[in-house]
Formats: structure tokens, C-alpha cells, sequence
């Protein structure tokens, strides 16, 4: 059984032997990022929910924890988390999570996983155990490291115990669907985004509108006399496939790019199919195309455009390039964590 | 040192530089009154180009320089240092942009909370974080502070309803931190520049989200006999899957103290009262005040009532408002503090403070965001009686680290600055603070930015003596024993 002294003493052996680790749990994002580089570093037996109060709203689990396992018994108390992480065939880990900072489709209407950070406990990558934010919903003092782990990708030290803020599950939830094409379906979505309507998802694909609505009873039943459109059938797991990319034409052996983009942007120009979520401001764009025009458009709109999945990963890294006064920023930052960099080198950006 | 005042009118238009004594005694403090000093100057810059031209003035010639919004900071964040330039944002008060369809606006650092509420109302939308200074504060200060306000258990904080950031670091470099689409690449610079109470920084534009406001709010006013029948009512209706826009609790003395104030009609018999606020659609404040009613009188309200206009729901909430000053009325002076704790502990930690009391000779009465378990006990004491402030300061002290031990934090949402600097020490162990002072050197190498606030140096916390032990292992061993 793994202990923390014991994981402790393997990072500082590596720091001292400027030997990098690959930090995993569940392994179910290998695909995600950067180059998978150094000695696997395994913390899938950190795992267990250490504390559970649901009248806190406030979970903490070691980082090793199935986030499938979390959320079931997170259920049983009628709460869930709110951010919606994808769980990738169950295999998902809180820590990995936390590390990869993907939220799914109730993001632009509940907030990102990061909203939802509430604490870390992490072994840096001098080996030292420390600990950030706590147990309360509200706490300013100090920095907020535990936030700035979110989306780190490990790169600055291993996560093993995380405290996430929960939410009451919505006591009714429906999804309807509308027949529009793209430029209407933005057109819509920008629109209800301003009313005082219970969203909590939107996806559009194939001249499809889905929109999840949940909420109090009277607050549906309001909403969709308001909407119209048709009730959908099965949509838990359409949101499901939605949440993990798995909706049939984002084919897996194929390359597949995120775009965020700001809300109100328009339709990309770009050929095939697509999947739009969050209202418009996330894009996922199938097939082999030009990263280097795609990010260039996704900035120019303010955004960004990352490779989230593809059939090998390009050596400048899938994800869009920092201006250099922010990557200098950032090996400064990473520096603070690990100075000897061995904590998942090269997963966020090339060298980092 | 004086040398810096005629390097900064050289950049700055006339009169943006102010050093006369006179001059420089508006900027001596922030809200945290107990706290003065006069600053070496003030500078105050018009525009983004001017604020990068200060830093890089002082940063050349190794000036400390601390960043002003409004000065309604109740932690001294702004408050000056001898030989330091006091930057006010100020004159950055403009609202740059603001886009209904994309629900944003770009506003500029000194533009008022409230004044961007009121510039998106016409489109039927809001700025959620609302701390109670609103009229007064600026977003600038709220982003340094991550500040709260009574609606953040159903709205959040300041992080959770920002988009993007313009900083100038102390050299004078522009950095764009997030985005205005939902996330950024890298890493969350964001998340840890809010709150960072003006040490990495100074920011030069914000850009906010904006959300819906909701077509009605009522609120619920319950009374009960006792604190912890109060405190449990909190955890049952978080229990009952309810998250309300607003649950605050008062205690009796603020109930007495503010009732000749404002004549809401609170029961003056009440040990404590709880202000329950639902929001949305007419249908769903409907279906979730009577919820919320059942549950406060399943857990032993003496007295429910429910707003039943909007007129009648102002009343209601205009005590709470009242509250700071309708104590500057009972007490010459009054120390407020921002402790967080776990909902669970609430009526635990209550009866611990009036024990407080006695041993401190001082009045404490209590007023606060029950809803997030942030306390803000207000303890009542005279600075012109000998050795009273020392009393009100060691007594708020022993309330922090008493939220530390039941598993909360010391600044819910005021912010450490200088005041809370030494329980920081009973918060933080030594790695976590050399982690900080790390981060702080990654942005400001030399420690320029608000020096002394925030984050103690592990010699301070060794004089202090109240050491952080964790797991029997003694903390700054390195460092001799005093």
C-alpha cells in the first residue's frame, strides 16, 4: 500500500537525480497533452473519500479516488458535482481531474471545475507535503494555489488529497430539442443566455439543438412553455456522450481540436461537422486540419484552440502557445513547485 | 528617497503626484482605522500607460509601491508604509465596454461595484458579488480582495465571476491573464491573482460576467430561541437541497441595536434571527419559500414570516444592512472579524465566543453569512479606555485561530493585509508560507508590491510564537526560540 512518507521519499530521490516522473492514477487521459515523459509515478491506491458532510456541501477524497465512485456516493445523498468531469469509461480519478481541469457541458451555466476547488493537499516537487485553501466555502488567506492546480496537468506536483464543493441535484431535469442550423442555433443560445431561464447545457450537432433545462418543478414547466421544442428521450446518456466526446462522428483514431472561444463568436469557418457547446463558447472540431490557422483564428476572436485528442501528438505541444512574457511566467511558476522539473515535463508545455 | 516624488512628476500630468501633508492624509489608512501611516507620496495615474510608468519608476529606484481602490478594505491591504508611493486606481474609472448578448462588460480598476450593476440593469442583467460596501468599493479592490457579499453561496465570489485581467507587474510589463471565452491556456494565473491583495500585480482592467437578474426575490425571517437551534436551522436547509441567495443569521444584541435604527419589526425576544432569501421565477420562489418555511419550523422557529412584497422584503433586510452602524451607535468603536467555519460548527463556535467575552471584559455581538459559515463577530470596545484596543485585538485573535482549530480560515472574505498577518502563522505551516513568499518572488522579485501585508516572514511567525504544529512536527526549527 502506498503511503505518503514512502511517495514523499521517491519524488525527492527523483528531484535529487533530476529523474522526471509521469504522475497517473487511472490513465484515462494519457491522450491529453503533452508527451508522456519519465518514469510512471503510479497514485491509483491514493484513493478513498476521506470526509463527507453533505450539509457542508463539501467532499474530500484522496486523488487516486474513481470519480465514478465519488459521484455514486454523492448521488446517495441527492448531490453531485456540479462541473460535470468527464469520466472516460469510469476510469477518470479525482486527481485527474483536478489536474486536467475539464469541465463538461453544465460548465457555462454552474461554473468550471476549478469554481469548485475548494482545497488541495499536494507533495511538491522537492518532496514537501503542503496544503492550500481547506474545508469552507469562503476562505482568502494565502494565496490561491489549490485553484492554480487546476489544469496544471501535474506539472507542478502531485495532487493526493483534493476537497471539492458539491450542489443539491436539480429536482427535475429535461432536454429539448430544436431543428436549426448553426448560425440560428448561436443565435438562440447567446439569446437565452441573458433570460432568467434554468439552464444547464446546450449541444448542438447535425442541424440539432439539444438544451438541458434543470431546476425547481415550476421553473422547468415555465422554461418550456417559454422554448417550446420536443422532449428528448434518453438524455441522460446522450449528455453522457456529450460529456466525453464519445457522440458517434467524433471518431476516436481521428484528431479531434477544442476551441473556446467567447460567447457571441461566430460560426468557424472550417469544413465537416461539428459539436458546439456551452452556449457556443466550446467547439469541437473533428478531422485533420491546420492547427497553426486554427489557433491563429481562435486568438484573433479571443480564444484558443487546443489538440485535445489526435493520432500522435505534435512537438510543440497541443495547446496554444503563451505570449513570451506568459511563458516566462510560467517557468517561473513551475520553478516555485518544481525547480528540479520532474513533475510531468512536457505535459503542458514543451520543457516546462 | 524624495528623489522618486520628482521622478514620478515626470511622468505623471500635473497634479497626479501628491506629497504635501496635507495632501497625503486622506490616503493615511483604509477601513481598518486602527492603522495609520503617511505614505512617502501618492501617485495617481489616469491611464493604464501611467500605471505601468509609476511601477517602472519605483521598481528602478527599489520604492515600495501599494496599490488603492476605494479604501474600504477592512484588513488594511492599502494601508501605507513609510517611504512607499501609495497608488490610487482611482482615476481608471472608466466602464471600457459592455456587451449585453455576451453578458460582459470591461471595466476599468476604479470603477464602483455597483456602478456596473447599475450600467447592466437596462438589460436586465447584474454583477453578483455584492459586498456590503458596494456603493463605495471598486472592482480593482474586490479582485485584489476576492471579496464576498451576501449573495455568494448561490453567486460565488469574485473568482467565480470573472473572465479576464490587464496587470502590470512591477516592472512595468502588461500581462493579459484569462480570457474573455470560458478558460485560458496555461496555467489558472487568474485564480491566484484574485485575492492576491496587491502583491503580484496591479491590476488595470477587469472584465466581469454578468448574469440574468432573477424576476423576484422574497426572503423568510425566522426567529428562535436559542443560537443553536439558529445554527442547526442553517444546516437543514443546505440538508434539504435548498441553496438560498442569501441566509444570513443576527444575533440578540444586534436585534436590540438595530431595531430602534430601522423599525423592520424584529421579534426583540429572539435569542436569534435567520433572513432567508430565495430568488428566480415567480413560480420558483414560490415552490422553495415554503420549503424553506417548513424547514425553519421543523427545526423549532419560534416565528416565521414571509415577505409579501418587495417593500416588506427591504424592511426585512434593511436591519441587516444596518448592522455596522447601527453598532457605531451602541459602542464608540468596534472591531469586525471575517472568520470562516465549517456550517456544522456554528452554534459551537458561537458559545465559545461569549465565553470570549468574560475573559476579555468585552462585548462581541454577531452578524453574518450564516449560509457560508462566515462569521463576522463585531466586538464592541472604547479606544479611549486604556488597554481596550489591546483587548478587542487579542480577543479577535483568539476567534481566528479558534476558526482554525474547528477547520475554517481566518479571512472568509476581508482579506489578511496587516491585520490578520500574525494568525496566518496558526493557519499555514512554514512550507506552505516559504511556497508563498516563492510565488511572490516569481512576479516581484525584489518585493516591491504591498511589502509587509499578507504573508508573515517565517521570523515573524517564530516571534510570534503561535507555530502552526503539524503531525508533532515542530514548524521553522531552523529558526531560534524567543
Amino acid at each position: 500500500m502506498i503511503d505518503l512518507p514512502s511517495l514523499q521519499e521517491r519524488i525527492r530521490a527523483a528531484a535529487e537525480a533530476r529523474r522526471p516522473l509521469c504522475i497517473r492514477a487511472g490513465g484515462s487521459k494519457d491522450f491529453y497533452g503533452g508527451p508522456l515523459t519519465g518514469e510512471p509515478l503510479d497514485v491509483a491506491e491514493l484513493s478513498g473519500i476521506s470526509d463527507y458532510e453533505p450539509t457542508e456541501l463539501v467532499v474530500t477524497a484522496k486523488a487516486g479516488t474513481r470519480l465514478a465512485e465519488l459521484e455514486r456516493m454523492l448521488a446517495a445523498h441527492g448531490q453531485m458535482l456540479a462541473f460535470e468531469p468527464p469520466r472516460f469509461g469510469g476510469r477518470a480519478t479525482v486527481g485527474g481531474a483536478v489536474a486536467s481541469g475539464l469541465s463538461g457541458p453544465r460548465r457555462a451555466y454552474c461554473g468550471s471545475l476549478r469554481d469548485y476547488v475548494l482545497g488541495v493537499e499536494m507533495i511538491d516537487g522537492r518532496g514537501r507535503r503542503l496544503r492550500f485553501g481547506g474545508r469552507v466555502i469562503k476562505n482568502v488567506a494565502g494565496f490561491d494555489v489549490s485553484r492554480l492546480t487546476a489544469g496544471s496537468l501535474g506539472t507542478l506536483g502531485v495532487l493526493t488529497e483534493i476537497t471539492l464543493k458539491t450542489v443539491p441535484r436539480p429536482r427535475a431535469e429535461c432536454t429539448l430539442t430544436f431543428a436549426l442550423d448553426q448560425p440560428a442555433a448561436l443565435e438562440v443560445m447567446t439569446l437565452w443566455a441573458t433570460r432568467a431561464l434554468p439552464l444547464s447545457g446546450t449541444a448542438w450537432h447535425d442541424g440539432t439543438l439539444h438544451v438541458r433545462l434543470s431546476g425547481a418543478d415550476a421553473a422547468i414547466r415555465a422554461a418550456r412553455q417559454n422554448l417550446g421544442g420536443e422532449l428528448m428521450a434518453g438524455a441522460d446518456e446522450y449528455w453522457d456522450e456529450v460529456r466525453e466526446q464519445r457522440l458517434g462522428f467524433l471518431l476516436p483514431a481521428q484528431a479531434l481540436w477544442r476551441v473556446s472561444l467567447p460567447a457571441r463568436s461566430p460560426q468557424l469557418a472550417t469544413e465537416g461537422r461539428m459539436l458546439l457547446e456551452w452556449g457556443g463558447a466550446l467547439r469541437w472540431v473533428p478531422g485533420p486540419l491546420d492547427g497553426g490557422a486554427l489557433q491563429t483564428l481562435a486568438a484573433r476572436l479571443g480564444g484558443h484552440a487546443m489538440l485535445y485528442r489526435g493520432p500522435a501528438k505534435p512537438p510543440e505541444g497541443p495547446f496554444q502557445p503563451l505570449s513570451p512574457a506568459m511563458l516566462a511566467l510560467h517557468r517561473r511558476m513551475k520553478a516555485v513547485f518544481d525547480p528540479y522539473g520532474i513533475c510531468n515535463r512536457d505535459r503542458l508545455y514543451p520543457g516546462l | 528617497m524624495r528623489e522618486v516624488i520628482d521622478r514620478l512628476r515626470r511622468v505623471l500630468p500635473a497634479g497626479a503626484v501628491l506629497a504635501g501633508a496635507e495632501e497625503l492624509k486622506p490616503y493615511e489608512c483604509d477601513a481598518l482605522m486602527l492603522y495609520r501611516q503617511m505614505p512617502l507620496a501618492v501617485a495617481l495615474p489616469g491611464d493604464e500607460a501611467q500605471v505601468a510608468s509609476v511601477l517602472r519608476t519605483c521598481h528602478e529606484s527599489g520604492i515600495p509601491v501599494i496599490a488603492r481602490g476605494a479604501g474600504t478594505g477592512l484588513s488594511g491591504g492599502a494601508t501605507p508604509m513609510p517611504g512607499a508611493v501609495l497608488m490610487s486606481l482611482a482615476r481608471l474609472n472608466r466602464i471600457i465596454s459592455l456587451d449585453p448578448l455576451a453578458r460582459t462588460a470591461r471595466v476599468q480598476p476604479g470603477v464602483r461595484n455597483l456602478a456596473i450593476s447599475e450600467a447592466a440593469a437596462p438589460h436586465g442583467l447584474y454583477y453578483a458579488p455584492d459586498p456590503s460596501s458596494q456603493i463605495a468599493c471598486t472592482i480593482g479592490g474586490n479582485v485584489a480582495e476576492n471579496s464576498g457579499g451576501v449573495h455568494c453561496l448561490k453567486y460565488g465570489l469574485t473568482v467565480h465571476n470573472l473572465l479576464a485581467l490587464r496587470v502590470v507587474t512591477i516592472e512595468g510589463e502588461l500581462l493579459e491573464i484569462g480570457a474573455s471565452a470560458l478558460d485560458a491556456p496555461g496555467y489558472d494565473l487568474l485564480a491566484l491573482i484574485t485575492g492576491s491583495e496587491g502583491l503580484l500585480a496591479v491590476i488595470t482592467e477587469v472584465t466581469v460576467r454578468l448574469i440574468p437578474r432573477p424576476q423576484c426575490a422574497r426572503v423568510v425571517l425566522a426567529a428562535f430561541d436559542s443560537l443553536a437551534k439558529a445554527g442547526q436551522a442553517v444546516a437543514d436547509v443546505i440538508a434539504a437541497g435548498i441553496i438560498p441567495a442569501g441566509l444570513e443569521l443576527m444575533d440578540r444584541p444586534t436585534i436590540a441595536a438595530v431595531e430602534p435604527f430601522v423599525r423592520a419589526g424584529y421579534p426583540l425576544d429572539a435569542e436569534a434571527i435567520l433572513l432567508c432569501e430565495s430568488d428566480g421565477t415567480a413560480h420558483e420562489v414560490e415552490e422553495e419559500i415554503l420549503r424553506i418555511e417548513a424547514v425553519m419550523q421543523r427545526a423549532g422557529s419560534t416565528e416565521c414570516r414571509i415577505s409579501r412584497d418587495e417593500a416588506e422584503r427591504l424592511r426585512f433586510w434593511a436591519g441587516r444592512k444596518a448592522a455596522f452602524p447601527a453598532m457605531g451607535a451602541v459602542s464608540p468603536d468596534y472591531y469586525c472579524m471575517d472568520g470562516s467555519i465549517p456550517r456544522q460548527r456554528l452554534a459551537a463556535v458561537l458559545q465559545a465566543i461569549r465565553a470570549m467575552e468574560g475573559k476579555y471584559g468585552l462585548r462581541c455581538t454577531n452578524v453574518f453569512h450564516a449560509g457560508d459559515g462566515n462569521l463576522h463577530p463585531l466586538i464592541l470596545f472604547d479606544s479611549n479606555v486604556p488597554d481596550e484596543v489591546a483587548r478587542a485585538e487579542a480577543f479577535g485573535g483568539e476567534i481566528l485561530e479558534l476558526c482554525v482549530r474547528e477547520g475554517g480560515s481566518i479571512t472568509g472574505e476581508h482579506g489578511v493585509g496587516i491585520e490578520k498577518i500574525n494568525q496566518m502563522c496558526v493557519q499555514f505551516g512554514s512550507a506552505e508560507l516559504e511556497t508563498f513568499h516563492a510565488v511572490k518572488r516569481a512576479f516581484d522579485e525584489r518585493g516591491l508590491l504591498n511589502p509587509g501585508k499578507a504573508v508573515p516572514t517565517l521570523h515573524r511567525c517564530a516571534e510570534f510564537g503561535r507555530l502552526h504544529v503539524r503531525g508533532g512536527q515542530l514548524p521553522h526549527a531552523e529558526l531560534p526560540r524567543f
